[in-house]
């Protein structure tokens, strides 16, 4: 009996947790609300199957536990609730499946006015570039990186001299509008990861990957390392800033560009 | 000169599998030590691998203590806390997860469920051991040498695993490291060859394929497997040792570390993810196939029911063993890849749930109508469908692409994946030795302390990592020395961090008992007897318990009907052993 009412417990108890768990996805400041509510549709769906298959081992350990006298049916195979089991599993797997891809669909695919905004990754660093008046940003290689070209923007490529430059400071977005983030990693593996976007991807140096989102409320997040780079890993924090676009402008016209950079030069500008 | 009969249910003699004399070993080396003998290395494997699995277990200890209490422990700087983590994780996949299910009960229960001598190449079963041994040691050095053992995570991914921010990454640690897993496959790749070649070639008579136990199916299936998959890893190995030794560039493009600019230009860190992991996810399913067959018998035993569905088992088993090998890149959904694999994997992966669910359903319909004795294996079966079930549907969360790319890297991957191939299968392994113990001891273990043992580490488990997933979902990255301030480690975060580290050491306590009673039962344990759960699988039928070298003494078993025999109408017991004749040709191979 004490199996029984434990492994009942368990089902039951686990329901409870979810329900009243104090640990939640922090609120969502993009447009991946489609990827909360695929969980969402998992959550119901896995939930149920688990509560169902243990509360029917439960039941047959309750039902048919070992007395005396006792003896177990005969009954090899029963293809017909072999069959509906399966055909409901695949009913099942669809249902989640299917939003699924659609979503990634429209993760894949970026709009077509979303601007580009570059973040490099390094031991242990966020960096960052956003393209200047020409709306383009230039060629870069790892290969270029000097102490006074950190992100090895390609000189010769006059698409990148205006190219506005942050190193180590502050990531400002505008409201509103959908951003392609273009991710790029001058030494490891990095992640460039906010919890509030959703959205998140490798670094991987050597290569250019990318995501898109809109941010979708004003306010300051945290950005986190999410793949393994080491032991400072856990120190490589950033800030993300979502303003309005009248505060984003502002901070624009104060950041400086890979020409005003490159003529300042004079600084020491290594990373940790 | 053999007769040829016409029927598999026909008796033959067994004339053709002499006992001889030549064969036996001669003295306590060659009995205990350098053994030929399956039954023996499988003792060798399983104590080898428990032993660096309770090194791995104090791991976990020291990383979940510096969890609960960042800063307490000064002794765990961020250096020690990633190699705790990788060494941990590569100890329990691969060295304790894989050797005890192949190589332990591989060899152990392949020979003699399936009706043999031994091993058909007893030699290179040896030589698989001793290999194994070899690679261990290798491994164990990492914490000896300067720089210690690498911390690259267990996944190794280059470049960070080859370069100096990462312990071990310049130094010994990442040598040693990739020697071992190349000795580990070289020593594998001889075992495993001799448990296909076994399981192909050396059955007992009238013991086809379809009336092989479910034990035999999974770890075959996973020896096949095994011997597809770990090539990949191999060559990985040898490439990035070539990348961190030679200075090639296989997996290295350009790099500047810290200022400087490396010699190394054009590789590729993703082609290491796809060869990792097309070693990695069919991994997941080598550990879990032997479980999902051990467990298969367990519950048909426990339950004196025949197993549900069996030729449906047998089918699940084979097509997950095959998809397996076409879902890996659901490990790299945020790696950089290209991202319209996406539409591809995560409908493989999910395809995978339904022969997996099928799986789940007949256990459950096994235990229905069944006439069930709570005995400790069946406790421990129990406790793998709860955690099995749990862990494989939050699998559906991260499979599916789009709903993975808030959860990768976080601690809800770390809660899945424990809870569905560390706890899972640790169910099954606990349950197959509480029911093989009494045939390799001849003693039963302690019943107390067993229950005691299930419920603590059952529990205790399930404690850890399903609130664990909560965690993940809130955003707490995984792989972090120390999270700190930050909006995804609010006070509440940090003392369910505190709950989960005090159930880690319950639960590791609660293996101490466990191993007392492997030990204590030895000697004081019940008398087992040669078959004590009246079970009808050929390794119950032997003439001495534990069995002797050449397992069945003078002639070999010849079998008559499947595995799962049990609670037949009109029989006048409720099972009805393998080598059972059947006068009147009724039985039932399966479903008629």
């Amino acid at each position: 009996m004490a199996v029984v009412f434990i492994l009942a417990f368990v089902a039951v108890a686990s329901v409870l947790f979810h329900l009243l768990s104090p640990w939640w996805w922090t609120p969502i400041a993009s447009n991946w609300q489609y990827i909360d509510n695929t969980i969402i549709i998992t959550f119901w769906i896995t939930g149920f199957v688990f509560v169902a298959v243990v509360l029917f081992v439960a039941y047959c350990v309750l039902r048919f536990r070992h007395k005396p006298g006792n003896r177990a049916h005969y009954e090899p195979e029963n293809r017909k609730l072999e069959f509906w089991l399966a055909t409901v599993t695949t009913i099942g797997v669809v249902a989640m499946l299917a939003p699924g891809l659609f979503v990634w669909d429209r993760f894949v695919n970026v709009p077509s006015d979303a601007t580009e905004v570059e973040v490099v990754g390094q031991q242990w660093l966020w960096s960052f570039r956003l393209p200047g008046a020409n709306g383009k940003l230039g060629t870069s290689e790892t290969s270029d990186v000097t102490a006074e070209n950190p992100l090895g923007v390609n000189k010769n490529d006059s698409a990148g001299l205006d190219d506005i430059i942050i190193q180590g400071g502050e990531l400002h977005l505008p409201i509103g509008k959908p951003v392609k983030m273009v991710l790029r990693s001058i030494d490891v593996l990095h992640d460039f990861y906010v919890p509030e976007f959703r959205a998140k991807m490798d670094m991987v140096p050597g290569m250019v990957t990318y995501f898109w989102i809109t941010p979708t409320r004003t306010g300051t997040f945290e950005v986190l390392c999410a793949e393994l780079c080491g032991v400072g890993h856990p120190q490589m924090r950033g800030t993300v800033v979502v303003d309005n676009e009248a505060d984003y402008q502002t901070w624009l016209q104060q950041q400086q560009t890979f020409t005003q950079m490159m003529a300042a030069s004079g600084e020491p500008q290594t990373a940790q | 000169m053999v007769n040829i009969p016409s029927s598999i249910n026909d008796p033959i003699p067994a004339a053709e599998v002499e006992d001889v004399e030549l064969y036996h070993p001669h003295s306590w080396w060659t009995t205990y030590v350098f053994s030929q003998d399956a039954k023996v290395i499988a003792i060798q494997y399983s104590l080898t691998a428990i032993s660096i699995g309770l090194v791995a277990l104090v791991l976990s200890w020291l990383m979940r203590l510096q969890l609960a209490f960042p800063g307490v422990f000064t002794f765990i700087d961020a250096d020690r806390y990633y190699q705790f983590i990788t060494m941990h994780g590569m100890i329990m996949v691969i060295y304790l997860l894989t050797a005890l299910f192949l190589g332990g009960f591989g060899n152990y229960l392949i020979p003699l469920m399936l009706g043999a001598r031994d091993m058909v190449f007893p030699y290179a079963n040896m030589l698989s051991y001793w290999i194994y041994l070899l690679a261990v040691l290798v491994l164990v050095a990492g914490f000896f040498v300067p720089g210690g053992p690498t911390g690259a995570g267990w996944t190794l991914y280059p470049p960070q695993a080859v370069l100096s921010g990462t312990p071990g990454g310049q130094d010994w640690g990442i040598i040693l490291m990739l020697s071992s897993l190349i000795l580990f496959i070289i020593g594998f790749t001889m075992g495993g060859l001799n448990y296909v070649v076994t399981v192909l070639q050396g059955r007992a008579r009238g013991m086809t394929l379809m009336r092989m136990p479910l034990t035999i199916w999974g770890i075959f299936t996973a020896t096949v497997m095994a011997l597809l998959a770990f090539p990949a890893l191999f060559v990985a190995s040898v490439m990035m040792l070539f990348d961190r030794v030679l200075g090639t560039s296989f997996f290295m493009p350009a790099i500047v570390e810290m200022g400087t600019q490396l010699q190394h230009g054009g590789g590729s860190p993703i082609l290491f993810q796809h060869l990792f992991w097309f070693f990695g996810h069919p991994e997941v399913y080598i550990v879990a196939l032997p479980a999902f067959g051990i467990v298969s018998d367990l519950i048909s035993v426990h339950a004196r029911k025949n197993i549900f569905g069996y030729r449906m088992m047998v089918w699940a088993i084979v097509i997950i063993g095959a998809l397996s090998f076409v879902v890996w890149a659901h490990h790299m959904y945020v790696s950089g890849m290209n991202p319209n694999f996406g539409f591809f994997f995560a409908t493989t992966t999910l395809i995978i749930a339904v022969p997996t669910a099928i799986k789940v359903y007949n256990w459950v319909l096994t235990l229905w109508r069944g006439d069930i004795h709570l005995t400790i294996p069946m406790l421990f079966a129990l406790g793998f469908i709860v955690t099995f079930v749990n862990g494989g549907l939050t699998g559906l969360f991260l499979g599916n692409v789009v709903v993975d790319v808030p959860l990768s890297d976080t601690m809800f991957v770390v809660a899945h994946f424990h809870m569905v191939m560390g706890v899972a299968p640790i169910m099954v392994i606990f349950g197959a030795i509480y029911h093989w113990y009494p045939k390799i001891t001849g003693r039963m273990l302690n019943e107390t302390m067993g229950r005691i043992h299930f419920w603590v580490t059952f529990l205790g488990a399930y404690l850890i990592f399903f609130p664990m997933h909560y965690l993940g979902l809130l955003g707490a990255p995984r792989r972090y020395y120390e999270l700190g301030e930050s909006v995804v480690n609010p006070p509440s975060a940090h003392d369910l961090n505190i709950f989960i580290t005090m159930m880690a050491l319950t639960v590791g306590a609660a293996q101490v008992l466990f191993l007392f009673n492997a030990a204590w039962s030895l000697r004081h344990g019940k008398d087992a007897g040669g078959n004590p759960w009246r079970a009808t699988t050929l390794e119950w039928q032997t003439p001495t318990t534990p069995p002797p070298h050449g397992n069945f003494g003078k002639e070999l078993p010849v079998v008559y009907r499947w595995a799962y025999d049990y609670s037949v109408p009109g029989a006048p017991e409720d099972f009805i052993p393998q080598n059972e004749p059947d006068p009147e040709n009724r039985s039932r191979e399966h479903a008629s």
